[in-house]
């Protein structure tokens, strides 16, 4: 493994009555698209800006290749950011806006103009060198405030929700470009994002936050199939989730007395105690007409909602006990609409695979 | 008629909140392109939300407005060209009145006084005025609150009073009065900025309140310095702010008469006090002329500032 190129150590950023960020350490990898995952107010855009340099740590350091950061200001740090709003020049043309980094740093003339070409170029924006950002529709600004951070050349490249002003459509496509864009410009993406879905496509690594805390930092599939808390495990994707007790271990199996699910052996190797939650996906669950002739785990029940997405339909099981258990299926052939309907008696099987078991 | 329905009198009632927007509409219309197609379809057409300029009490308020504001300043014009030392009955056209008095030495003086006094205090004050509203925008310190609402004071308090403890003050501290000139302007021009700057603070105060903060944060991130930051973008952003605070305080220094008159040395005389030492004696159309020059200058002035802002205000 290479060496972090951002080393984040018990950082704390303290606000009058609260803690933004609370004793957060974190390792940033060279060439990394990161991502900084939470619902509003968890701590990450104020983690991002100390990285910049636009907050000042209360406590604790920020190494960029292994030098100390918090000291230095913003305009001395090899490190650029692409800001919520954009935060284009308003008064100056695409060109300029562009040339600014450079400009601003003594860059001599000679040098300024063919980069500014080149990254005009790279950017799509040539053909609106001259306008000016009013001029521009959102997609549009977004690139010039990529091109005006990139041809910095910085070490480290901080994108602040950079999709939310762009609509849908927009949004899908600038996501799998800022991924191409982050392979071809080989330097380190850190994106702040509230969106699950934008950080689990784009991101090699994701640190998920709450409440100013780091609650989990693991590659996409980790997070969603093995999330280490119950927080990680219920903000990102859909899960079904129940309370449960440790009874004790058969060999290779716990055995967990569940609030309305029974009793359940799963094949789990950590020596969970006491109160637990076990979680299982709602696309992890099978549900059938017919009693499924060898499953280890399997409630039977009645069906109460169906949801038809397109591609998927939600069903809604309710075992006797009145437990509810959410399926996600997928409808894989054009038959019309979905196998389900409200009042069908049904079969919910599980592999003990799919099951969690999170502390509680 | 349908102006006489019910229904018409409705939208009358309904829409006499919009005749401040209406007056506005009709100022930018022609009267004499649109007078003629509006009768000819006044019987086939009720009058639409946004016809303004086919109501006939729209058109009596926007005619006094304009009657009341420029006929005064209109036959002042006219008669600077006045044959009749009377300047009551019009005798005839004549440019002589010009001409006397641009060889008026002392008219001719105070006129430039003016000018100086108006041009240097604006200078003045907008770079005041503009740090003062920037500092206060920008950062935190103690006793902000009451420190903003003292630097408004000047705004409130009579100029009579502002008069009279300039001159206790110069008195006081015994500022040299005379002097060659312009040094003989010095307390007039003190006394002008004093109550310019407060003017300029809020007029830029406002444009400020509107900034982006992230546009500041940009440019240091991208490697400006503080100074490269107010420079190249706080400083670009304020400018329709700064020309609109400029342009006031030139137009107030310019016809200051109460605080100039307390303040002014003897042989320091302003165009104001000037012409109200002439009037005094008799309204001659020499008066009219000097103050017909005095308006086309502040026209002048104003659109050459409003055509600098127009660039500017486009790109917000």
């Amino acid at each position: 493994m290479s060496t972090p190129i951002i080393s984040i150590r018990n950082i704390t950023k303290a606000f009058p009555g609260v803690k933004a960020v609370d004793d957060v350490s974190l390792d940033i990898r060279q060439n990394e698209f990161f991502a900084l995952l939470g619902p509003s107010g968890c701590g990450k855009t104020t983690l991002l800006r100390m990285i910049a340099g636009l907050e000042t740590p209360t406590s604790g350091e920020i190494l960029l290749d292994g030098q100390d950061m918090v000291r230095v200001p913003p305009n001395k740090r090899p490190i650029n950011m692409v800001f919520q709003s954009y935060a284009v020049f308003p008064h100056m043309t695409v060109a300029e806006n562009i040339a600014y980094g450079l400009k601003v740093t003594g860059v001599p003339k000679s040098e300024i103009g063919p980069r500014v070409e080149e990254s005009l170029a790279t950017a799509h924006l040539t053909h609106l060198a001259h306008r000016k950002p009013d001029q521009l529709s959102g997609g549009q600004r977004q690139r010039v405030a990529l091109a005006r951070a990139l041809i910095k050349r910085p070490k480290v490249l901080l994108l602040d929700e950079p999709l939310s002003a762009l609509d849908a459509k927009l949004r899908d496509q600038m996501r799998s470009e800022l991924a191409r864009l982050q392979v071809s410009v080989g330097i380190t993406f850190i994106i702040v994002t509230h969106d699950q879905e934008e950080a689990l496509s784009m991101a090699d690594r994701i640190a998920v936050m709450d409440a100013g805390k780091v609650q989990q930092v693991a590659p996409p599939d980790v997070l969603y199939e093995s999330p280490a808390t119950r927080f990680v495990a219920d903000f990102i994707g859909k899960v079904n989730l129940y309370e449960a007790t440790v009874k004790g271990r058969d060999g290779d199996w716990l055995v967990v007395e569940t609030n309305g699910l029974g009793t359940i052996a799963l094949p789990v190797e950590k020596a969970h105690q006491g109160n637990v939650t076990i979680a299982i996906r709602p696309e992890k669950l099978h549900v059938t007409k017919h009693r499924p002739e060898t499953a280890r785990v399997m409630f039977e029940g009645e069906v109460t909602e169906v949801s038809y997405f397109g591609d998927s339909s939600h069903v809604m099981v309710k075992t006797p006990a009145g437990t509810l258990l959410n399926a996600n299926i997928q409808n894989v052939s054009r038959r019309v609409g979905c196998d389900f309907d409200t009042s069908d008696k049904v079969w919910v099987t599980m592999d003990p695979e799919d099951i969690l078991v999170l502390a509680s | 008629m349908s102006d006489t329905t019910p229904a018409a009198k409705a939208v009358h009632r309904e829409k006499s909140g919009d005749a401040r927007v209406a007056q506005e509409t009709t100022a930018i219309v022609r009267p004499a392109a649109v007078s003629s197609p509006a009768r000819t379809s006044r019987h086939r057409d009720p009058v639409g939300p946004l016809e303004f300029h086919r109501r006939k009490w729209l058109w009596a308020i926007f005619g006094m407005t304009i009657v009341l504001l420029y006929a005064p300043i209109l036959s002042l014009m006219a008669f600077s060209f006045n044959n009749s030392k009377r300047n009551i009955v019009w005798q005839g056209f004549t440019t002589d009145y010009y001409v006397r008095a641009w060889n008026n030495a002392s008219l001719f003086e105070a006129f430039t006084n003016s000018l100086t006094i108006a041009i240097i205090a604006t200078v003045i004050s907008t770079v005041i005025g503009a740090t003062v509203a920037v500092m206060l925008w920008r950062f935190r310190f103690p006793f902000k609150a009451p420190y903003e609402g003292l630097m408004a004071l000047p705004i409130v308090v009579p100029e009579i009073c502002m008069g009279v403890a300039m001159l206790t003050f110069f008195n006081t501290i015994h500022w040299p009065s005379g002097g060659a000139w312009p040094l003989n302007l010095s307390a007039i021009i003190i006394a002008h900025v004093a109550f310019c700057f407060p003017f300029v603070a809020i007029v830029v105060r406002a444009r400020l309140a509107g900034f982006n903060r992230e546009l500041e944060e940009a440019s240091r991130d991208l490697g400006a310095s503080e100074w490269q930051t107010f420079r190249y973008v706080i400083v670009p952003f304020l400018k329709p702010g700064l020309v609109a605070g400029a342009l006031l305080a030139f137009t107030l220094s310019l016809d200051d008469f109460v605080i100039t008159f307390f303040t002014a040395g003897p042989d320091a005389i302003t165009f104001p006090v000037k012409i109200y030492s002439m009037v005094r004696f008799s309204v001659t159309p020499e008066v009219n002329a000097a103050s017909t020059v005095l308006i086309l200058i502040t026209v002048i002035a104003t659109i050459f500032a409003v055509r600098l802002q127009a660039p500017s205000k486009a790109v917000e």
